[in-house]
């Protein structure tokens, strides 16, 4: 069997059989529901509605601010209680739309008009995937609509869809293909079409078998689709390495898929995609992985944007007396949550509880130079070095080493035998250079 | 033998010391001596404070007239007033400004909503939700500002709040950038009238986060001079432009404290602090 993957990364334990075998269940509407107005990569929607004014289930509260921007759909009917500051997963507030869910509503999705996207050109689609506000759901939330329209000055001859998953404890792409495989077909067709493309390649981690024959089973006969099975290691998914792994053709440093011909989507926002054409309902609503041995009763879940997070874990009947900590997104890449307040967003993959043993709290020792995490590095940098650069405030000379390259996948975190956090080292000094650099120019 | 190396050596010597005399006429650059006299009356902090790349490079601009001997904010008076004197210039008008911090949220008063384990930095534990701290604006108190300070200007209290010494502060600007979150800023220190809060959460809610800050119950901006101070943004804002109208009265029924007159100190009016801190 060829080999596709690519080098170095890390093999940490899985962890996903919590909720791997879960039927995805859909959650009941919460009494309130928290729409921030900035959920997505780009500009944050502009706000299009005042408090008291009711909402029915798709209609829009935020309208897209520009051309980097999406909408904000209500999740549920119901009546716009305050629009206030509210805290964000990220740890800032950010101006929201409260609802107040109506108990008694249909919750009858609008737009009733599913638009027949065959008859569409490739603008209308791109503008209808964009009035739906489709974002990339693994986790970036990078507005979907511009990776629909590629610039013209390259030829994209490849649409690769990302099944890889690579994120311990996660499930929602996973259970996505077992369970809804026609969608991600579907979704793939409109890309497809919208792309001009030819070829699709559906790349999904070795260690998803049923996922990959529920793909096989229902691929459509007409349509160039492969789906590959990739080798299992982390970060598989994350997008130049599935280009390696998929073409083996490197992404150079500081550009953009297409510029090797290729676009890359998440299977959960072709999904997303499929259900705009097919029922006409807007990305509204998720699925998303709660788990964790910090968790009573893991479960991959159809949950409403804007759900708080601490309804989300009560319905999963709450946290384990040794629950810790909380992490938004993987345990990898995720971030921990402060503030249980805050609502679960387009880009929220998943929903991890940890418990006391797991959160690790080892000392810090200093670095041997050992050169694993060298070894681990997925885009070839030299994290020591970076650190030691990042301890002493050397930003500039950090980007001169090509921390803009840095994904942040926590790989050489993850293998440092001395408990550096190189990664939060990394994300700390990418923080701090946006600000010297944003100084710098005004 | 022995002559013999000793003329060689001697010699060269002579040689290479009658190249190097001659050199030194042909090359001379003649330096104004006043120079190294006024270098020497600088504090050598090489703070940068004034704009420029050093001490050194202040005296040769204020020799050279270009930069009032005043421009130099680490200098006392006294000493400001002697260079001016040697150079017979006037020493200019110096306006004395110190960092003052925009948070009163000691872990005394603010609401710690989560643990943070992590690196030891302000900026590390911003990254990571914002620190933890239920304040999403206030002062996380890992005393980066401390670290970054040359003057040994800024110490952390037991409540995890950076107090700035205005007497060993130079307005050298280090504190303003270290802060990830922004809350130094340079403040004339003859402006009594400051805000020490950042939150921009609306109403009484914000009580929860934190007992001592801004609630936006506008009685400040009533009592103060019309456009003196407004509260649309979510605190308190002084305008700067017309600080000459500021009076205590202002002050006087602001509910938490977010708001103050200050005497002396920066955290006069934080209870906890009042005994050690308070004119």
């Amino acid at each position: 069997m060829a080999f596709f993957g690519f080098a170095h990364g890390v093999h940490p334990p899985e962890e996903k059989g919590l909720t791997s075998g879960l039927p995805i269940r859909r959650m009941p509407y919460p009494d309130e529901l928290i729409l921030p107005l900035r959920q997505h990569a780009g500009k944050p929607a502009k706000l299009c509605v005042k408090v008291g004014d009711y909402v029915e289930r798709g209609d829009p509260v935020g309208q897209a601010d520009g051309y980097m921007s999406v909408p904000i759909h209500a999740s549920a009917a119901g009546t716009v209680s305050a629009i206030d500051l509210w805290p964000h997963p990220d740890g800032s507030y950010v101006q929201s739309v409260h609802i107040k869910v109506d108990t008694y509503a249909l919750q009858a999705a609008r737009p009733r008009l599913v638009p027949q996207w065959e008859g569409l050109t490739v603008e209308q689609v791109i503008k209808a995937v964009q009035e739906a506000g489709v974002v990339g759901l693994g986790g970036a939330a990078f507005p979907t609509h511009v990776k629909l329209a590629p610039p013209k000055d390259y030829a994209v001859h490849t649409l690769i869809i990302n099944g890889a998953e690579c994120e311990p404890y996660l499930t929602s792409d996973h259970r996505t293909m077992v369970e809804f495989p026609e969608r991600v077909h579907f979704g793939c067709r409109v890309m497809m079409h919208t792309l001009g493309v030819t070829k699709a390649v559906i790349g999904v981690e070795k260690n998803k078998p049923d996922a990959i024959e529920a793909l096989e089973r229902t691929k459509p006969k007409d349509l160039d689709i492969t789906i590959l099975p990739l080798t299992v290691k982390y970060p598989q998914g994350a997008e130049k390495m599935l280009i390696h792994a998929v073409t083996g053709v490197e992404v150079p440093s500081g550009k953009l898929p297409v510029t090797v011909g290729v676009v890359v989507q998440n299977v959960g926002s072709l999904a997303a995609i499929a259900e705009v054409f097919d029922t006409g309902l807007p990305l509204i609503e998720r699925i998303v992985t709660v788990t964790g041995h910090g968790l009573k009763r893991p479960a991959n879940l159809i949950v409403p944007v804007g759900t708080k997070l601490k309804d989300l874990l009560a319905y999963c009947d709450g946290v384990t007396p040794n629950a810790r900590e909380v992490i938004n997104g993987g345990p990898m890449m995720g971030m921990s949550v402060s503030n249980l307040e805050a609502p679960v967003l387009k880009g929220t993959t998943g929903i991890v509880v940890l418990t006391d043993e797991e959160v690790r709290a080892d000392t810090v020792y200093p670095c041997i130079h050992c050169g694993r995490c060298l070894e681990a590095c997925p885009v070839f940098l030299n994290p020591s070095w970076l650190g030691d650069l990042a301890r002493v405030k050397r930003y500039q000379d950090m980007a001169d080493e090509h921390l803009a390259d840095c994904m942040l996948c926590g790989s050489c975190s993850y293998v440092c035998p001395s408990n550096i956090p190189l990664s939060q080292l990394f994300q700390a000094s990418k923080v701090a250079l946006r600000r010297i650099q944003t100084a710098g120019a005004a | 033998m022995i002559l013999q190396a000793i003329l060689i050596l001697g010699g060269t010597g002579l040689v290479f010391a009658i190249f190097i005399a001659a050199a030194n006429k042909k090359l001379k650059v003649w330096e104004d001596p006043r120079i190294d006299v006024v270098s020497a009356m600088l504090p050598q902090a090489n703070c940068g404070a004034c704009g420029l790349p050093g001490c050194r490079a202040f005296a040769e601009k204020a020799v050279g007239g270009e930069i009032q001997p005043s421009k130099c904010t680490v200098s006392n008076a006294e000493r400001i007033g002697e260079i001016a004197h040697f150079l017979g210039v006037d020493a200019g008008q110096a306006v004395k400004r110190v960092a003052r911090l925009a948070c009163a949220g000691g872990s005394n008063v603010a609401m710690q909503r989560a643990e943070y384990r992590g690196l030891n930095t302000c900026e590390a534990a911003t990254a990571v939700a914002g620190g933890g701290k239920g304040c999403a604006w206030g002062c996380l108190g890992f005393a980066d500002c401390e670290r970054a300070c040359t003057f040994g200007a800024i110490s952390m209290t037991a409540e995890g709040l950076p107090v700035v010494d205005v007497e060993k502060c130079t307005a050298c600007n280090d504190c303003v950038v270290a802060c990830p979150k922004q809350l130094f800023s340079l403040q004339v220190l003859d402006h009594a009238l400051f805000v020490q809060c950042k939150n921009l959460v609306h109403g009484d809610g914000v009580l929860e986060q934190c007992t001592v800050a801004c609630t936006t119950c506008g009685k400040c901006a009533l009592d103060a001079a019309p456009g003196l101070i407004s509260v649309a943004s979510g605190v308190a804002v002084i305008n700067y432009d017309k600080i000459a109208e500021a009076e205590e009265s202002a002050t006087e029924r602001c509910p938490t404290g977010a708001i103050l007159w200050l005497r002396g100190a920066q955290f006069a009016r934080v209870p906890a602090l009042s005994s050690s801190e308070a004119a």
